[in-house]
Order: C-alpha cells, then structure tokens, then sequence
C-alpha cells in the first residue's frame, strides 16, 4: 500500500504541445482518487506518467513516498487496466493474469495460488481455460481487473476501464470496483470522462481541463461548491444552469436586457455568472421572501417526463436552462412561471469563471 | 438468393471444368509422358492415360544420373531448390519481421531513412542490376555457394512492409500492458508479437518459399557448377529441341518432381497462401 | 484519449542491430550493384577493357537509336499487353462464375492454383512440349488440321507460345485476386438491381464489373510487372529471345548484352532504364494503394 504524490508534473510533447501544466495531487494510502474532464484535458496522459508509460517532462511523481520519474512502468510496483482491456489474446484467461508474475520470476505454485484466488475473487474461476474473444464484454473486463489484483501492486490505474461497456453494465461493474478496491485497500488512480462514474467511485475527485486541475475535493464538496464555471457545467447531470449577468447599480442586468432586483447579493465583479442546480428552482407561488435569492421569469419551452421526475426546458432571460422538478409537470410550452432561486443555492462566479 | 438459376449454375459448372482442363492440362500432360517410353513421346499424339512406365522413369531418373547435366543426380538438384527455397523463405521472414519491428516499436534517429532506403528497394530488382552485382558476387566469391545463391534475396521490402502494415494495427495499449506486466522488448517479441504473427509467417513463407524455388535468373548467373544448381536450371541444362538425343522421358520425370513441391507446399497450405497473398499486395 | 503516435520501446541501441541484417544485405547487394550500373551507363569501355571513359548519355543515345532496341521495347509491349489481356480476362471469367456455383467451389480454388508453383520456366517448357513441332501433341493436331506450325521459326507463332505460356501461369494469381473483389461486393447491392430489374449480363456491366475496378486496375499493374522482368525464364528456356529476335524482350535483352555479346556500358544503361520503368510501375501502385481499397 502506498500514497502517490504529484508534485508539479508537466508534459509537453516534441511539437511544444503541452499537454500537462503543472499538476500537484496528494492521494493518501488507500484512497481512489479518479480524474475527470473532457477529453484531451491530459487525464490519460497524467495517469500514463503515473504508470511510467510516459515520461515526465518536469516535477516528479512520487509513489510510497519514493520518486519515481526515471523507473520504468515494470519496477513502479503499479498495475493497470486499460480501456480496451489489452488482453493477449493468443494467451488463456489463466495466461493472461500469470504473465506478469512469470515476468518476475515467481514460482509456479504461488503464481498458481494468486491467480485461483483472483479468479475466485472476481467470479472467473471457470473462464481460466477460455481465450479472451471466448469472453463477453464485461468477463473480459474481469480478467483485466484479475490481471491487475493478483500482481498485488502498491497502486491500480484505471485507464477508462468502463466505457466499452453498454450501460447497465457498466452501473454494475462501477458498483463492484468500488467493492473490490475497499475491500483490498490498493490507492488507486482512475480516469474518466463520465461525471456520474467520477462521482459515485471517487474518494477525492480531481477535475481537469486544458491540461490543468481546475479542482480537487470530496466529490459531494465539489457538487456543491464548483470552483469555477468549467466545474459546475461539467460535474451534475443535468448540468448547472449557468446565466451570464452585468452587475448595475441597483441589480442586476441580463443578457436580453431585463433588470432584476438582488437584494443583499454582493456581485462585485462587472461581468458575473450565476449558477444554479435544476434541482433548486422553486415556482413562486407570491408568498415567498426573495431576500438574497433571486426571483425570474422563466418562459416554457419544454417538457419532458422521465417518470419520477420532469425536467422542464425553459428562457430565462435569454439563455437556456433546465428546471427537475418532482414527478409529472403541468407545465406546457409557452406557459410563464415566476421562480426563485434561494440564496443559498445561488452559486456566483466571476468574469474569468472563477467562484466569487 | 437471387441467383437460383439452375441452368445458369450448370453453364458456370461447365465454364470452370473447361478452365480447370486449361490450366491443368499441361501439368497432367507432363505427368502422362513422364510414364511413357520414349519412342512412344516420340510419336505423338499422345495417350491421354498414364503409360506403363512409371517406376522405371522414376527411379532411372531418381538414381539413374542423367548425363545431360553433370552426371548430376535429380536428387542433388533437388536438394539445392530445397535449400535455396527454405533458406530464402526463412531467412527472409527473420530478416524482415525483425526490421519490421525495429521500424515499428522503437523510435531512434534515421528511423524513416532505414525505412525508405529498404522501401526503395521494391525498384530494384534483380533484373535492372544483373551484370553489377554478377560483379559484386565474383568479388566477394560467392559463385557456386549456397551463401551466394540465397543471401541476396533474403533482404527485400515486400515481406517487411506486410510486417509493418500487420504491426500497426496492433493496440499500443497490449505493447503497455506489456510494459507495465514486465515484458521488455525482447519478452514482448518472444511471447506476444511472434504467436500474434504466426498467420502471417505461414502465409509469407508459402509465398517465400514459392518465390525461392521458381527463381531462375539468380541461379543461372550465381552457378556454374552443375552440382549446386537448381532443378530448374538443371531441367533447362537437359533440354534441346533441336538435339534428338534427349531423352524426354526422364526430362518430364524431373519435370513432374521438380513442380510438385511448390505444388504440395501451396495446395496444403492453401488457407494461409490465399490470405496472404492477397493481404500482402494489399 | 488513444494518444495518436505508436507506443515504443525506449531503448536507443536495439534498433539498430534489429536492423543491421537488412541494411547489411541491402547495400552490399542492391544499392552498391545499382549505383555501379548508373556509374556504367555514362562510361563507354574500350573492347580489350583496357581504358573506360565517361561519355555522358551517350550510351542511353545510342540505345535509343539502336532498332535493335526498339524492337526490344516493342515486343515487350506487345508481349505484356497480350499476356495481361488473356491472363485477367479468363481469370475474371472463371472467378465470376466461382462466384456463381455453390457446391465445388473449394474444389475449382484448389485446382486452379497450381499453376502458380510452377516456375515461369518450367510453365514455359510445358507449353513448348505441348507445342513442339517434332513430338507436341498439339503441334501434331494443329499440323494435322493443316496448319504449318513451328513455333521455332515463325516469329509470330514463337510469340503467341510464349504469351500462352506466360499468362497460364499467372491466371491462378488474378484468379485469387478477383474472386477476393468479387466477395468484398455487397450482396445487397446486387439485389438491389436485381429489384431494379436489370438482368444478369446487365447487372455484371453495371454494378460488378465498375466495383471490381480498383481489383483490375491493381493486377494490370502487377500483371504488367510480372510480364517486363519475371517472364525472363520463360524466354530463356523457350525461345531465347528468338527467332530473330522476335521474342526478345527488354529485360532479356540487358542479360543477353552484358552476358553473351559483353557490352557493358549498354547493359548498364538498359538496366537505368528499366529501372525508370520499375520506378514509375512501383509509384502508380501505391498510388493507387493510398486510395485504401479493401478485399473482403
């Protein structure tokens, strides 16, 4: 078990292209730390460096406290899963999980005994004789987990492990890597361009764009207190709804004009953002105090009932934004309703996106 | 299935059968005379059955020696076409499968020149450079060695371009798996790019080793002596239209042996011949 | 993110001994031979090979000029031409019809490949044994219904015997190369003009034989090829280049000139020609290589 420790990690590639800009992550022992972003934030190439796969162009990783930057991916002690599995596919299930403890020079009988309990572990013991294009999506992704616990690493890299798999497999095996990687307490490192995937199996949550961290928490932290615009777009589903406003002298101004009050709103900033959940809108029924809240007019456009819950597509002055609301809406198109943002819902950030 | 068409199908039937007798013909037509006495190819036509002959051609022509070339034995001539095919062929595949993975695995100064000065080498045959390199042989005495007569053609760009083009398509992420489960070049060669090669390597050495056994101008020039020449040019040495002496009877025995090899090397290796070939032109 | 470049080993002195065998053997063999015949075909050797000395083009000029020459490269055209003609048209013919049988299939693929083993001379010692006007079964028949055939001595008999000999031999090659085309054509498409009402003979025009295109275009090239330089076998063992010199190709000419009649400076500059040739052959195949055509 070991902790891994970023310190200042850079990539940038021959052509001057960097692809990693100065990178610090402290992931203690046993925690599983997943990176997300769109892709080409550098996640991919971040998690390659961990694995020595990629070599580091400045700062240094360090993985039990011991810097690793010039050993090669065989002497870090890490084991990976790759997105496409990468299962030799002229070995046996069996072969496939024993190469790389053969590779060390570890005798038969204990080789043995670590791939019958992997294979016991993850359900595989009867697949041991099968060649990997014998094996459905989601075995094959068994035996690539297999082949990464029976080398007992200090650390387990996911590589989008996840993202060849249909989606109700894909619900089932994020479940069981959680399980799997509590119960054995290996740190590990996962990557992902799905937010839910980040939010349900991370422990600390690190969210990349454009080869930079853009923020680093508790998932439910991140949720709830984005650092900056990119972060509240990309964690939650529906995405927040973010509008772009002009703080004026007595409100504020959106983009088609209209003027709000925000009483007891500090926007300091000219040009501001604010944000809000789809979850947080409440329908103003005239009785509510909008006191450090915001109260809009939001014109229909849409509905669509998805059984427990409806979202509501709709205007807000002149920008898009989508509304949950509980169970069936009576909502139709063209309808106006008056809504309130309460202030504490309301997330604000500045012109350069960053939280105020 | 549109087409159902029972006469068509029989037209189509008769069409190959009619194209099967061409192109089987002269093959069949050597054997039938390859069991005939002499006096009977002598006064044509022909049987179209095989003739009573077949032991005494075979085994006069097998350990008869045949004055004609050398008092070279056929089984001598044969046995430098093997050589020279199975040479070629293997020596090739090492050769190219091993530039192949330098080209496509490493990264090092002058890669892309390495790869273009063999890739040019496709426009070089041995044709358009015969009497400089007959030179370059006599210089280095390779004339009548079995060096000679197969260590040129082992180097050629055909056979490590299809390596290549195959590498490539093989997933960088199994090259890192393999890293990470602690294979270096020479494991990750050994026990995953050679067993993931070995349709290609069937299919390259049919191709190769035809390619080696039907060489004729390499062979022609690199002998002069009868006993390391191939049966192809001893079948050629045997022959004289003009000259009433030669005796076609044990001509066509050695030419019967001297095309079934290749023959049975493509016909039991079919599977892999066929995908080859048309893969490797591809 | 699949990073778009290929993984690599990190080692910095393998790759040069993985290569070292090939390099070896193809500079010793091919690049030094091939400058030494373009150093040759600007030098002119005195006939004792006493003194060389540099004469510019002045060997290519005289070859150009030479008829001995041009009849050369024309009976090379010819001779290609014909040999790439027959062998892809009755290759295309026995594959559509492969295309059309069920049963037998893997039979008819079996037997119509062996030609393919058989050396370029030894097709060509077979069809001259067929034809030979002394003891030929066939020569027989043809004199028999009249005719007075002797391939020997009449030049353009000599040249339809070697033709025969050389596409036999190659129509198993194109014969593979077609029925992959023909495969790789969707089924669907064929119904689909079945529904559009066009017949088969229509439907060969129309749909298959314009899909086959990049297939045929493929093996004229390689067609071509295999008629300028591996058919010297054939002509060798057949007719020598003869009679007269009516079956005398290019390639045949350049080892008769620098091995029999020992004129070097001439042979090397017949061999820089063909290797232009080979060159603008080799660019108009990949060429058509860069276009990405797949067999099934």
């Amino acid at each position: 078990m070991a902790s891994v420790e970023l310190t200042n990690v850079r990539k940038v590639y021959a052509g001057g292209v960097e692809a990693v800009k100065g990178v610090d992550i402290d992931i203690k022992d046993g925690a599983l730390c997943v990176l997300v972003g769109p892709s080409g934030c550098g996640k991919s190439t971040l998690l390659r460096m961990i694995a020595g796969l990629e070599s580091i162009t400045d700062g240094t990783v360090k993985i039990d406290d011991k810097v690793v930057n010039d050993l090669g991916p065989a002497e870090r002690d890490i084991a990976m899963v790759f997105q496409n599995y990468a299962l030799y596919p002229h070995m046996k299930v069996y072969d496939n999980m024993a190469y790389g403890l053969r590779n060390r020079g570890m005798p038969k009988d204990q080789i043995d005994k670590r791939v019958r309990e992997a294979a016991a572990t993850l359900e595989l013991a009867h697949l041991l004789e099968r060649r990997p294009r014998e094996l459905s999506g989601g075995q094959r992704q068994r035996v690539a987990m297999g082949r990464a616990i029976v080398r007992n690493p200090k650390v387990f890299l996911f590589d989008e492990p996840l993202s060849n798999l249909d989606a109700k497999l894909r619900g089932q095996m994020r479940v069981e890597i959680k399980n799997l990687q509590r119960q054995l307490g290996v740190t590990s490192v996962y990557v992902t361009h799905d937010q839910l995937e980040a939010m349900t199996l991370a422990d600390i949550l690190v969210v990349m764009n454009a080869g930079a961290v853009e923020q680093i928490g508790a998932p439910l932290d991140i949720y709830e207190k984005p650092a900056s615009t990119f972060v509240a777009s990309f964690i939650g589903a529906p995405p927040m709804n973010l509008i772009p406003v002009t703080a004026g002298e007595s409100g504020l101004i959106l983009r088609d004009g209209t003027r709000i009050g925000a009483e007891g709103l500090a926007v300091s900033d000219k040009d501001a953002v604010i944000g809000f959940r789809p979850e947080d809108l409440e329908v103003a029924t005239g009785t509510e105090s909008h006191i450090g809240g915001l109260l809009l007019d939001l014109k229909v456009l849409g509905v669509e009932p998805v059984g427990a819950e409806s979202y509501v597509y709709g205007i807000i002055g002149g920008e898009r934004v989508v509304v949950r609301v509980a169970g069936r809406s009576v909502s139709q198109p063209d309808d106006h309703l008056r809504v309130i943002i309460p202030g504490e819902k309301l997330h604000l950030f500045g012109g350069n996106g960053k939280r105020i | 299935m549109i087409q159902n068409n029972p006469i068509g199908r029989l037209i189509a039937h008769i069409i190959l059968i009619v194209g099967i007798l061409i192109v089987a013909f002269p093959i069949y037509y050597a054997f039938i005379a390859s069991t005939q006495s002499l006096q009977d190819i002598m006064r044509p036509p022909l049987s179209l059955l095989p003739g009573g002959h077949f032991w005494e051609n075979y085994t006069t022509a097998l350990f008869g020696g045949i004055g004609r070339i050398g008092g070279v034995s056929v089984g001598r001539l044969l046995i430098n076409s093997t050589i020279m095919a199975l040479a070629i062929a293997v020596g090739k595949i090492i050769i190219s499968i091993l530039s192949a993975y330098a080209i496509v695995f490493f990264r090092f100064p002058g890669r892309m020149v390495f790869f273009w000065l063999i890739f040019i080498t496709l426009m070089l045959p041995v044709e358009v450079r015969i009497l400089p390199t007959y030179k370059v042989m006599v210089d280095l005495g390779l004339i009548d060695t079995y060096t000679g007569l197969t260590v040129p053609l082992m180097a050629s760009a055909t056979a490590t371009l299809l390596f290549r083009q195959f590498f490539m398509t093989i997933p960088g992420e199994l090259v890192e798996a393999a890293r990470v489960d602690g294979a270096g070049p020479w494991r990750f060669f050994k026990d995953i790019l050679l067993p993931l090669s070995k349709t290609n390597i069937a299919a390259l050495f049919v191709i190769l080793f035809i390619y080696g056994w039907t060489q004729y101008l390499w062979p022609l020039l690199m002998t002069n002596r009868n006993d390391m020449t191939t049966i192809v040019i001893g079948l050629r040495k045997m022959i004289s239209f003009a000259d009433a002496d030669t005796e076609w009877h044990l001509v066509m025995v050695t030419c019967i042996l001297a095309i079934l090899p290749p023959i049975l090397v493509v016909v039991l290796m079919q599977r892999w011949f066929v995908r080859g070939l048309v893969e490797t032109e591809k | 993110m699949a990073s778009s470049t290929r993984v690599t080993f990190p080692n910095k002195v393998l790759p040069y001994l993985l290569l070292a065998p090939q390099l070896a053997i193809t500079i010793v063999f091919f690049y030094w031979p091939a400058s030494q015949a373009i150093r040759q075909s600007v030098l002119r050797e005195d006939p004792f090979g006493l003194s060389t000395q540099f004469v510019g083009l002045g060997n290519f000029k005289r070859i150009l000029s030479d008829p001995n020459y041009l009849n050369s490269l024309q009976v090379t055209v010819i001779f290609s031409i014909a040999t790439a003609v027959i062998a892809m048209g009755f290759a295309l013919l026995f594959a559509v019809m492969a295309d059309k049988v069920i049963r037998g299939k893997g039979v008819y693929r079996t037997l119509m490949i062996w030609p393919y083993a058989v050396a370029p001379a030894i097709a060509g010692m077979l069809w001259l044994f067929l034809f030979n006007p002394s003891m030929g079964t066939f020569a027989y028949m043809i004199r028999s219904a009249g005719y007075n055939w002797d391939p020997l001595l009449n030049s353009n008999q000599a040249m339809l015997l070697v033709v025969a000999a050389a596409a036999w031999k190659q129509i198993s090659y194109n014969f593979l190369f077609f029925v992959a085309g023909l495969q790789s054509i969707p089924k669907s498409l064929i119904e689909a003009a079945a529904i559009d009402g066009a017949g088969e003979t229509k439907r060969f025009w129309t749909i298959i034989f314009p899909l086959l295109a990049p297939t045929t275009f493929f093996l004229l090239v390689v067609n071509t090829v295999y008629a300028f330089f591996d058919t010297f076998g054939i002509i060798h063992a057949v007719t020598g280049g003869g009679p007269g010199k009516a079956t005398e190709t290019l390639v045949y000419k350049v080892y008769n000139d620098g091995f029999v009649n020992l004129i070097l400076g001439d042979s090397a500059a017949q061999s820089v020609i063909l290797m232009v040739i080979v060159i603008g052959l080799t660019a108009i195949q990949f060429r058509y290589v860069e276009r990405k055509v797949h067999y099934g």
